[in-house]
């Protein structure tokens, strides 16, 4: 196991936005994460990393607790993520995006760049060329300069990626990768997210709405909803799980003979 | 008195999220055009409370539309520069020869002092004038704020200035209300303080203003009764500290006690407490 | 030796500089005045550099710049006042030795301070952490006033005299040229993109592995030390320390030459640094003396005038070329 979730539970005023959620990610597995709106996956990643303290329950990272750690801790130890609304220093370079994240790995202290000795340009040469191959990952390697803030939406969402990956994570996060992103898109996204966990022997955890990409990388899917973990499977039997289809399209109503009606609680 | 100044932040920053550091200039400006009025016309009070408030308004106005508007899109801190910059503006402007000069002048009392003593406590008819005229402008405020068609789109781009324009609601008149609104009251906390400390001068509005805005801050910036509670806290401690330590540590006193809240509830004590969206 | 190499590279124009204007003033071609005015402009370089390490480049939002300059500056006053009247007025390297670790002490005082004072406030976010700290420069104020109740020498409230004419031009000028190189040198390595992270987005910052609190706390602590020496500097040039010289309005004063240079703007800074003092004292001189105090008439005038039409900054995001990080050489 290489995460492990136990009865986390996270309240916000009054609302149970995670209730006793349960999971395990296998070594190397791709998983994903769908559920309706609201109903709990975000603010799950964000009890993961740190961002959130949960109110019960425990995360593990290789069978070591990390619960409620600081996040930048839990970056250290091997999770990464991206944003639902993508995170970047948008006045920075891309390359520079890309460098942060080694800063945890950069091999000088504070004196040797006050005094910019050898041991400094050695290093700032390898984590340069370092963040130019996580760039030329995402074919993103000839838009170095350019500021984060000024590329395109989709190559922002590969840049969030690329800068993750730099964190040379073991478990990788992604909170709705395709989002806005037209068919075409996707596809190579599913192209790169393969590639990727394959290349850097890479545990993933994705969130999405796009069923194309769920039900087709996705070797296991967890659903959620009221904060709850309603089911989870291989993504064939979650197509035809009554419950599912229920949290999707409501409950089947006498009335109207079906109209969509959210679970009142 | 320090509720009315604080007031006038609290309103503006829940707006438009701007410190208006000019604010405290605008208080001043209110207190020389009643000394105008009294020493010059000798208008009765009611007219020269009027004026005050009408006059800030008016200037705060023209400042909104002159050195704020523009920057509405631009980074925050441009706005709070030309706002420092207002504010130094006014305060050596008015001081030239040629406006209403450098010196010290002595406000001219409209009434006889009384004082009367109530059960050991002495009571002067000017603290008396303060209390009633703080109150019924809070009353007023409170009634624009929550019963009237303007104070609605006031609380709506508070809210979400943008989603309000889309409402609907005409956010640069609504904006312009607000500092208009602010400023009277600092004009109307101007002739007060000329009424309590009969000794005004063009930078008489930088401590007050500065203590004003902590006291905003104290109660919780962008909320009304926060202002007031933030004020009366300011203004009790400030006494007990002259009372009881001396008189040279009272500037300090308010911005330990700011300092201290800070810590214990990060958005004031009536704040109500953001939590940004990950 | 690399490092050795960019030094020398950086510093000799420099020196160069200082060892004219040295000159030129020795000989009384340079007027004393404008001297004074040139070193002036160095210090507040100097602070304003150190301001837009902590507001620029980390992003935290600091209203009390000028207690920390004033407690770098008595602080190295007191030091030198007890201890250079040892010497001699030959022992001219032990004297320099006193006056540097004066500064050195001055501006270790003032990092000291922002690390207590940004323990529990850089918690607090953007407006809030501004308002906190202009507290805590009218807090210093307030005992800078009532300082000579603590120690006599501190002057208090009257002020403090007798300190040692000691900032000459190549003091200033070494000052600031260490100044920029170390600011340069921080900002464009893993620490300063550390800083420039956290400014950008906090959470993005620490879900990269940096320490966020950590890092706000060394850009505080590190830019307050700038002030802190600058500080020793300006109380070593003009021998007297008012309170008033360092109350909220002179942090206001440093806040409006980083925003006017450029926020993260090393170039911006300092052009802004000199135009800023130039024109100050250029004005005192050149308007006739019935005018003089237009001057705080016109200042505020071009800076809303300037916000205005450059909401970003003179300079924006341009840099001269030696400040530029050299990624792409």
């Amino acid at each position: 196991m290489i995460l492990e979730v136990q009865g986390l539970t996270r309240y916000f005023g009054g609302v149970r936005a995670l209730d006793g959620v349960d999971f395990r990610i296998g070594r190397g597995e791709l998983a994903g994460i769908i559920g309706p709106n609201g109903s709990g996956k975000t603010t799950l990643f964000n009890v993961i990393t740190g961002i959130y303290r949960p109110d019960r329950g425990v995360v593990s990272l290789e069978e070591g607790e990390i619960t409620g750690l600081p996040p930048d801790e839990i970056a250290r130890r091997g999770i990464a993520r991206t944003f639902q609304n993508i995170r970047l220093f948008r006045e920075l370079t891309v390359v520079d995006n890309v460098r942060i994240a080694h800063h945890p790995h950069v091999g000088y202290g504070a004196i040797a760049a006050l005094l910019r000795t050898g041991a400094f340009y050695r290093e700032e040469r390898r984590t340069r060329e370092q963040a130019e191959e996580f760039l030329s990952i995402f074919s993103l390697q000839d838009r170095g300069k350019a500021l984060a803030k000024n590329l395109p939406y989709g190559d922002q969402r590969k840049l969030e990626i690329a800068r993750a990956l730099a964190t040379r994570p073991k478990v990788l996060l992604l909170d709705e990768p395709a989002a806005g992103m037209n068919p075409s898109e996707v596809t190579t996204l599913m192209e790169f997210i393969l590639r990727i966990r394959e290349r850097f022997s890479l545990t993933v955890l994705l969130i999405e709405h796009q069923m194309r990409l769920v039900m087709g990388i996705c070797e296991r899917l967890i659903v959620m909803d009221f904060g709850q973990v309603i089911a989870r499977g291989l993504p064939g039997e979650i197509r035809r799980n009554r419950q599912v289809i229920e949290a999707y399209l409501g409950k089947r109503d006498d009335t109207d003979g079906g109209g969509i009606r959210k679970k009142a609680r | 008195m320090y509720a009315l100044i604080a007031l006038g932040y609290t309103m503006v920053y829940g707006i438009v999220r701007l410190i208006n550091f000019a604010h405290g200039d605008v208080f001043m400006v209110g207190a020389f055009l009643a000394f105008y009025s009294v020493e010059k016309f000798h208008l009765p009070l009611p007219a020269v409370f009027a004026l005050a408030a009408g006059g800030a308004a008016l200037l705060a106005v023209v400042i909104e539309w002159v050195a704020y508007r523009p920057l509405r899109n631009a980074p925050k801190i441009a706005a709070l520069i030309t706002a420092i910059g207002v504010s130094l503006f006014l305060e050596y402007f008015t001081a030239l020869h040629q406006v209403f000069g450098p010196n010290y002048y002595a406000f001219p009392r409209p009434f006889q002092v009384v004082s009367l003593e109530i059960g050991g406590i002495t009571v002067t008819n000017i603290q008396g004038v303060i209390l009633l005229v703080t109150l019924a402008s809070l009353g007023a405020l409170q009634f624009v704020v929550y019963r009237t068609k303007v104070g609605r789109g006031m609380r709506a781009v508070s809210h979400d200035a943008v989603t309000a324009g889309l409402m609907g609601v005409n956010v640069n008149a609504v904006i312009s209300f607000t500092f208009g609104l602010g400023a009277a009251f600092a004009g109307i906390g101007g002739v007060l303080y000329g009424i309590a400390y009969p000794q005004i001068n063009t930078f008489m509005g930088v401590m007050p203003g500065l203590k004003a805005f902590t006291a905003a801050v104290l109660g919780g910036i962008g909320s009304i009764p926060g202002a007031v509670l933030g004020a009366l806290i300011m203004g009790q401690s400030e006494t007990m500290t002259t009372a009881y330590l001396s008189s040279t540590y009272r500037d300090g006193i308010a911005f330990v006690l700011l300092i201290a809240v800070l810590l214990w509830k990060p958005t004031g004590i009536l704040g109500k407490a953001r939590t940004e969206k990950v | 030796m690399i490092f050795l190499k960019n030094i020398a590279k950086a510093v000799l124009p420099f020196a160069a500089l200082s060892v004219l204007l040295q000159f030129l003033s020795a000989r009384g071609i340079l007027n004393p005045y404008w001297v004074q005015i040139f070193q002036l402009a160095c210090i507040v370089a100097i602070s304003a550099l150190g301001l837009n390490l902590i507001y620029g480049f980390t992003g935290l939002f600091s209203l009390g710049h000028a207690a920390f300059y004033g407690v770098g500056a008595y602080t190295a006053a007191l030091l030198t006042k007890l201890y250079v009247g040892a010497y001699g007025d030959e022992a001219v390297i032990a004297v320099g030795a006193v006056f540097l670790g004066s500064l050195l002490a001055g501006g270790f005082a003032a990092a000291f301070l922002a690390f207590l004072v940004g323990l529990p406030t850089l918690r607090l976010t953007s407006d809030y952490l501004g308002i906190a700290t202009l507290g805590f420069g009218v807090i210093m104020k307030v005992l800078f006033d009532n300082a000579d109740s603590l120690v006599p020498q501190l002057g208090g409230a009257r002020g403090m005299t007798g300190i040692a004419r000691m900032t000459g031009i190549p003091w200033a000028v070494a000052a600031l040229v260490a100044a920029i190189l170390v600011i340069r040198n921080l900002v464009h390595s893993t620490y300063g993109r550390a800083l420039i992270a956290i400014r950008e987005d906090e959470v993005a910052a620490a879900a990269m592995g940096i320490d966020t609190f950590r890092f706000k706390l060394i850009g505080f602590t590190a830019g307050c030390a700038f002030a802190g020496v600058a500080g020793g500097l300006y109380a070593h040039l003009y021998t007297f320390l008012h309170p008033s010289s360092f109350d909220f309005m002179k942090s206001f004063d440093v806040l409006m030459i980083v925003v006017l240079g450029g926020l993260g703007n090393i170039t911006g800074t300092l052009v802004a640094s000199f135009a800023w003092i130039f024109l100050l004292e250029g004005m005192r001189v050149a308007l006739p003396p019935e005018y003089i105090e237009f001057r705080w008439v016109l200042i505020p005038l071009l800076l809303i005038v300037t916000m205005l039409v450059r909401p970003r900054g003179l300079f924006g995001v341009r840099e001269f070329p030696f400040l530029r990080s050299k990624v792409y050489r």
